[in-house]
């Protein structure tokens, strides 16, 4: 993206922010009845029935739901790695159509490259942005200790613990410095202690960033933990089924009762539509 | 917060190294012993099945005259020639291959034929294009290794992980940043599985091709022993050979593919 382009979005979202009261009425992402299907061996799979989101700016959004649910398809589209079958993605202010440095995708293998170092693989963004070396390293060396890695700069990524991969992942996307961060089960393979740390982690770096976050999981704590809002997908077909808004303090003890009730309560109104769902396919099934 | 877990490889203990050097070691005293054992037996006749000692005398005496010295130069100088060669145009193609559908049907499939060719076969048209020269030695071992390094550069293209290309498309990266930065590297395992191959495939064809063509080259005292009737020459040779098969794979091929497994982390 040219620096114009990257000027012209900040003028427009300074503009907005005049007019409307702060955060408030900036959509930072805007989804329209984006939906996914494929042809998989002559049969017809619906990944995802139409959804409409609306994300403000600096918004925290917990996509929650199975496998199988279409959250990380949404993801992947809203990266535009993938393409939508219908619908549209509006990503500050602009049509998305394909991938952008303004919106970075993180993955639940981390998927540094493993032939650089993490230093190298922080300035990897900057580096195909033409960003001149010395600059390159300062923003690097920046990222690297926000992240808690300082001092493994020079490590390779066969090095590294799982958790440390998805900081350096992490340090990775946020020196690109990206409007929207994509996370994709970022912890989803990490152990409880490494998983509760980078939750809080992330969650300072949101709250020092003020980036606008989509972080898909399939854990209903985790979701209720970070999120402004967690929305709630069911599979088969995949579709959004619940969206509801968090409004526990900051920062959340996974302890905190209110914080297991909200999760429970949201547990409860996926797996009502789940076994309605069965239900359905049951009496279906019977009557045909 | 506290300081991060540290999860640092271990190197491996020296001991275990020095243990398996000193199994080998042991191996090949005690194949020396039964060679010399056989000998001393006299089942073959002594101008068929040469006893170390013999073979010994033999080398000696091509390491004192230099010979053994300018032959293995000779023969490096060939193969390495080639092989870089091999290398350079293996590389573009496998590139080319790898990357556009249009030429994997087309050129794909013709080094597909091409590699289960034996390389011996080339030698006949290398004698007939350049006559008995430097360039049809270094042909037959282009020949030999190209094939090979092409299909392992495709190979590792096709196999690089989705995730690596989708993250690095994310970052702003495509066309030729994205191969030469992404796409190659991430390759880098499979191409070198390709490479050692061709390496193989090189040194066989230019021993098959040197065979024929006689120079002061390693094929050329292997063939110059069977004219005298040497057998302590053929077998001397053939140890040298093998020795030198075993250095390269030692201190080029095996350190290369362990350091790139280990950080591709294929291995542990």
């Amino acid at each position: 993206m040219s620096q114009s382009t990257v000027n012209s979005i900040r003028d427009i979202e300074a503009y907005s922010e005049d007019k409307a009261s702060p955060l408030a009425g900036v959509n930072s992402l805007q989804i329209e009845g984006v939906s996914k299907t494929f042809a998989d061996g002559g049969r017809i799979v619906e990944a995802l029935r139409p959804v409409d989101l609306s994300i403000a700016a600096g918004e925290f959004v917990c996509l929650l739901g199975p496998s199988g649910c279409g959250k990380s398809t949404l993801l992947n589209i809203v990266a535009g790695l993938d393409k939508p079958s219908s619908g549209k993605i509006t990503a500050n202010g602009k049509a998305v159509h394909g991938p952008s440095t303004d919106r970075i995708l993180l993955f639940q293998e981390a998927a540094l490259f493993p032939w650089l170092d993490v230093q190298r693989n922080v300035e990897f963004g900057l580096q195909q942005a033409g960003v001149p070396a010395k600059r390159r390293k300062e923003i690097a060396h920046h990222f690297i200790e926000t992240v808690n890695l300082k001092g493994f700069e020079r490590s390779y990524p066969h090095q590294l613990s799982g958790g440390m991969k998805q900081r350096a992942a992490i340090a990775r996307a946020l020196a690109i410095d990206p409007a929207i961060l994509l996370m994709d089960e970022p912890f989803g393979a990490l152990d409880a202690f490494t998983r509760d740390h980078l939750q809080d982690e992330v969650e300072s770096i949101w709250a020092a960033t003020h980036k606008t976050i989509l972080f898909v999981t399939h854990n209903v704590r985790e979701a209720v933990a970070l999120g402004d809002r967690v929305i709630v997908f069911a599979p088969r077909p995949g579709r959004v089924i619940r969206d509801f808004r968090i409004d526990l303090p900051r920062s959340r003890s996974l302890e905190d009762h209110k914080l297991v009730d909200k999760a429970a309560e949201i547990l409860d109104a996926l797996k009502s539509e789940m076994q309605l769902q069965e239900q359905e396919q049951k009496n279906g099934s019977t009557i045909h | 917060m506290a300081a991060p877990s540290i999860s640092v490889s271990k190197q491996r203990p020296r001991t275990q190294w020095i243990g398996k050097l000193i199994r080998q070691l042991l191996f090949y005293v005690l194949l020396i012993l039964l060679w010399q054992g056989l000998t001393a037996l006299h089942i073959w006749k002594d101008y068929l099945f040469p006893g170390p000692l013999d073979v010994w005398t033999s080398l000696k005496g091509f390491i004192q005259d230099g010979s053994l010295l300018i032959a293995i130069t000779v023969s490096l100088r060939r193969l390495l020639m080639g092989y870089i060669i091999s290398l350079v145009l293996g590389l573009i193609l496998g590139l080319l291959i790898g990357s556009n559908r249009y030429v994997e049907e087309t050129l794909g499939s013709l080094v597909l034929g091409l590699q289960a060719l034996p390389s011996v076969c080339w030698i006949p048209i290398a004698l007939l294009w350049f006559g008995l020269h430097e360039q049809a030695m270094i042909f037959v071992v282009v020949m030999g290794a190209l094939f090979s390094i092409t299909l392992g550069v495709d190979a590792g293209i096709k196999n690089t992980p989705p995730v690596y290309i989708k993250a690095a498309r994310n970052m702003g990266s495509r066309g030729l940043a994205l191969s030469l930065q992404v796409i190659l590297p991430a390759a880098l395992p499979s191409i070198l599985t390709g490479l050692k191959q061709g390496w193989t495939f090189a040194w066989r064809s230019l021993m098959a091709a040197e065979l024929i063509y006689i120079t002061v080259s390693l094929g050329g005292l292997l063939e110059g022993g069977r004219d005298l009737g040497d057998i302590s020459q053929v077998f001397a040779i053939m140890i040298v050979l093998v020795i030198i098969g075993v250095i390269i794979d030692a201190t080029i091929f095996a350190p290369l593919e362990r350091t790139v497994r280990k950080r591709w982390g294929l291995s542990h």
